[in-house]
């Protein structure tokens, strides 16, 4: 998927930018460890951008936000002007491209007649399949159109978002435009998907570095999503993970629970249905992701995560959830209540772990007293 | 005899716009801006839980991300007499710094620049004397003649790969482009800087919301406990890295934006006399030092201005029946006692009807309806919102910190108070607001500080959470200033449940179509005030004055409750 240009290779670059072969390999290293590959996938990485030139990417814009655009200028690592100066050749966006009007649409032809079955499809937003489409045109013709005639020269497609994933908030009950996934009308074509409102800008233009320097798609789970950044749950990723087990929850906003930073389960948190990768990677260069910051998870990567509301009742039936029947007993047993029928050995497990924490708060508290 | 020019779609914007315009003799001589997406979300709110308004209509924008949540907790929160604790206010006055704080810096380097700035002329530019430029014009440390030439560099290196990315088919070498190659280098140079550090200020976002793009809101204040002893709240190491942001985001505005500002306008003061438009403002007010429900307390104040006469400040009700209406008769929408009338928002009717030619098309039927924008007006006056309203609005109340940062600007550039009313008064606003909210960034910083030290931690009032603590029915309006404009929302709820929300939104104030009696709104008078157009082809001076309103479709966008319900006037604050 080379373009066929006299270009200096990513490692050039660098070179030319000032970069030792030392930076470089550091390069490849946090790329390979990033990627989730083994020590030997650095030289991999390393040979790859050795010999790529820039790939073509043709960037969409539908029924959509633009909050996927604006969480991938987000990325710290490959930060983006690297991404879009080096690494792809971003031949049309409609959020930054300094072309507009028929320039716009000149430059997105020249680049599906030039690099036919090389060029990369990247799709933000859903699709309106109501009344021919009318619900969204840009330069007059329909959305629907576009994507199947961008669609058919591409050599893969990434779905960036909920929008083109699932169809996100414009597809909730009753989906008055007829909002659709990319996925329902594009077919014969490999498609990445990446949900999130918006996903993680790191994750993004990871699955762009792993496409380019790679030459091929990230492996995907069943339903199409990079198996890197899709295959966790939020609630198994969750540093307040043993809250949930012990049975200490937050009981309303801004209670003396939450600022013990207790578990969000029965404040509405999605986590525990989620898949997504803001447990581990977290938000904005790992700075926090909505659990941390007090508030639970809605779900946002997750199909129909509009409909499954309202947020903030909580989740009652989830695969994978041993004790749900018994959150609120565990509350109550912790205080002072007593509860008939429940399930002892669950319980015991989780009260004892309860009692550990309990224990260790308190420990901390005597320590922090002989101290002053 | 006029040629019909389309621009469409007109990019480094947030959604889909579409220009048709006249040309005739070099000059706009007629204008149509048109809204050509709609996801109708306004529809997809009702029935649901009021709590969850603000995650849905957050949606509704992700460029201007936070404002819509806020504005949709104010609305509940009037309807259901929710007063959110001091710091919760606080919070949420410190997300809406950062927001303007990036949302200002992007659009100035990454969606407007380019139409002051020619990338291609860089390479023409001199390293040693940019250096000496920049350096002249600001302390900002990358400033070496190394740093220059290293990046003219890699920029000939990319240009030369003939794969030129979002710089392709740029009008590169119009000759509306004036700036010296070594100017072109500096906003370049700043292009990439400002990508790399618009990612720092949004982290705010994440610290208080959890992510950014749309950060988590809650009703009655916010979700981020604070809790001085566990490393999981708000503590010192998170309240340091927020003072940190802050003031390397007032940094980059002071030594990089303004001055960058200042630099490119002084080679545009022509641009002073272009594309001013309609001289009336509009301003709903914000950033509440003493709670959002005394409007006295606002930093921004609220006001119209009318025919630019700054000598009279006008109040704003946007509770009252006859101030801001709608109209659809150039809508794609119909309404039920016909097409000519205009109705309060907590009136609104609406329903979608599309008469517009069948795609493909290459014109719009611009005689009839042409958009999926309503047309709002205020006391029948179209109305401009927006950085430049907030300005002239701060000014003419006779605000201090305001005329400080007006006059001396104007000084800066030596241009008449009358410049403001124009493109280039609306992009240089939007930098010398920039400035100011910096600043008041800082205090609401130190304010936060104060209260924890002073033992008040509270960030919610949950005490009406549970909706069986409300009112049968209620209902409420809440408002902001999105970077783009004045911003309201306004809720019904009945039963429980969302019975109607509606959002009346900046785009919708300046790019809508024409009104009954065929005023244009904002973007199509500018257009047609003194807009050269030296090259039909390239209409590069249409995009001039586009950008410089900043234009946001996805929120300009969006449908009413299909069966018109009626709804009574809501009490007043």
């Amino acid at each position: 998927m080379t373009p066929s240009s006299n270009r200096p290779t990513y490692y050039e670059e660098l070179r030319q930018k000032g970069y030792s072969r030392r930076d470089f390999m550091k390069f490849c290293t946090t790329i390979a460890a990033y990627m989730g590959l083994q020590a030997s996938g650095v030289a991999q990485v390393a040979e790859a951008l050795k010999s790529n030139s820039r790939v073509p990417v043709i960037w969409m814009h539908f029924q959509e936000c633009t909050c996927c655009s604006e969480s991938f200028i987000r990325s710290s690592h490959p930060i983006v002007a690297d991404v879009i100066l080096d690494k792809i050749s971003l031949d049309y966006t409609e959020t930054l491209m300094a072309a507009s009007g028929h320039q716009a649409e000149a430059a997105m032809h020249k680049t599906m007649e030039e690099y036919p079955g090389e060029y990369v499809l990247c799709v933000e937003g859903s699709v309106p399949v109501y009344e021919d489409g009318v619900y969204c045109c840009i330069g007059g013709r329909s959305a629907v159109d576009i994507l199947q005639e961008t669609a058919a020269g591409a050599k893969a497609i990434i779905g960036w978002g909920s929008c083109a994933c699932n169809g996100c908030v414009q597809a909730a009950k009753p989906n008055p435009t007829g909002a659709t996934p990319i996925h329902k009308l594009v077919k014969n074509k490999p498609i990445i998907k990446v949900p999130g409102c918006p996903p993680i800008g790191e994750v993004m233009a990871g699955v762009l570095v792993h496409l380019v320097t790679f030459g091929r798609i990230p492996e995907l789970d069943r339903i199409g999503r990079p198996k890197a950044f899709y295959s966790k749950r939020v609630h198994d990723t969750c540093y307040r993970r043993p809250f949930y087990d012990a049975g200490l929850f937050v009981e309303s906003f801004d209670d003396e629970n939450a600022q013990k930073g207790y578990c969000l389960y029965k404040v509405g948190c999605r986590g525990p249905m989620t898949y997504n990768a803001c447990g581990v990677t977290r938000w904005n260069n790992g700075v926090s992701f909505p659990i941390q910051s007090g508030h639970g998870c809605i779900g946002c990567s997750e199909e129909n995560f509009w409909d499954n509301g309202p947020f903030y009742r909580r989740l009652t039936n989830f695969p994978g959830f041993g004790i749900e029947s018994n959150a609120d007993k565990i509350g109550a047993v912790a205080a002072g209540v007593t509860v008939a029928g429940i399930a002892a050995h669950a319980i015991g497990t989780n009260l004892r772990k309860k009692k550990l924490i309990d224990g260790l708060v308190a420990e901390g508290k005597e320590s922090d007293q002989a101290l002053s | 005899m006029s040629n019909r020019i389309v621009v469409d779609p007109i990019t480094r914007i947030e959604g889909h716009l579409r220009i048709e315009a006249d040309i005739q003799d070099g000059k706009v001589v007629d204008a149509y801006s048109s809204g050509t997406m709609v996801r109708l979300i306004e529809r997809i709110l009702q029935g649901r839980d009021p709590r969850d308004a603000w995650a849905f209509v957050g949606r509704v924008c992700g460029v201007c991300t936070t404002v819509h949540s806020l504005a949709s907790c104010r609305s509940v929160e009037d309807a259901l007499n929710i007063v959110i604790p001091p710091n919760a206010e606080i919070v949420r006055n410190l997300m809406f710094c950062a927001q303007y704080m990036h949302d200002h810096v992007v659009h100035f380097y990454h969606l407007h620049a380019l139409d002051w700035v020619d990338v291609v002329n860089a390479l023409q530019a001199d390293p040693k004397a940019t250096s000496e430029l920049a350096q002249s014009i600001s302390n900002w440390p990358k400033s070496s003649t190394g740093y220059f030439s290293d990046l003219q560099k890699r920029i000939k290196g990319f240009v030369e790969s003939g794969q030129l990315g979002i710089f392709t088919n740029g009008y590169w070498g119009h000759p509306a482009y004036k700036l010296p190659p070594e100017v072109n280098l500096i906003g370049l140079a700043h292009y990439l800087e400002a990508l790399e550090w618009q990612k720092e200020m949004v982290k705010v976002h994440a610290i208080f919301g959890g992510k950014n793009p749309h950060p988590n809101y809650l009703v009655g204040g916010m979700a981020c406990s604070i809790g001085l002893d566990d490393v999981s709240a708000i503590n010192a190491e998170r309240l340091s890295y927020v003072g940190r942001l802050f003031e390397e985001g007032k940094r980059f505005v002071e030594q990089v934006y303004i001055p960058d500002l200042l630099a490119i306008a002084s080679f545009y003061k022509d641009w002073g006399a272009i594309g001013g438009g309609l001289g009336n403002y509009l301003v709903y007010g914000d950033l509440p030092t003493n709670g959002y429900n005394d409007p006295s307390s606002f930093l921004i104040p609220s006001g119209a201005i009318l025919n630019k006469d700054i000598s009279q400040v006008y109040d704003v009700d946007l509770r009252e029946d006859a101030q801001v209406q709608e109209f659809v008769s150039r809508s794609w929408y119909e309404y039920a006692d016909g097409d000519n009338a205009g109705l309060h928002p907590w009136k609104g009717e609406t329903k979608l009807n599309y008469t517009g030619p069948k795609p493909p098309y290459e014109h719009l039927n611009v005689e009839e309806k042409y958009s999926y924008l309503k047309t709002p007006r205020w006391k029948g006056n179209a109305m401009e919102v927006g950085p430049l309203a907030r300005m002239l609005v701060g000014y003419a109340r006779g605000r201090e910190d305001f005329k400080e940062v007006v006059d001396g600007a104007l000084a800066k550039l030596d241009v008449p108070v009358t410049a403001l009313f124009s493109t280039l008064g609306r992009t240089a606003a939007r930098g010398l607001e920039t400035q100011l909210i910096a600043n008041w960034a800082m205090d609401f910083y130190e304010q936060l500080l104060t209260n924890i030290r002073n033992g008040d931690t509270r960030m919610a009032d949950t005490s009406k959470f549970n909706p069986e603590r409300w009112e049968t029915s209620a209902q409420g309006v809440g408002h902001t200033e999105a970077p783009r404009g004045a911003l309201a929302h306004w809720c019904v709820i009945k039963d429980q449940k969302l019975e109607n929300y509606q959002l009346v939104v900046p785009t919708t104030w300046n790019a809508s179509p024409r009104d009954p009696e065929g005023k244009m709104s904002a973007y199509e008078s500018s257009l047609m005030d003194n807009t050269p157009i030296a090259d039909p082809e390239q209409p590069l001076e249409i995009l001039r004055t586009v950008h410089s309103f900043d234009p946001c479709m996805a929120c300009a966008v969006h449908l009413y409750d299909e069966e018109g319900k009626q709804v009574n006037r809501v009490k007043v604050l």
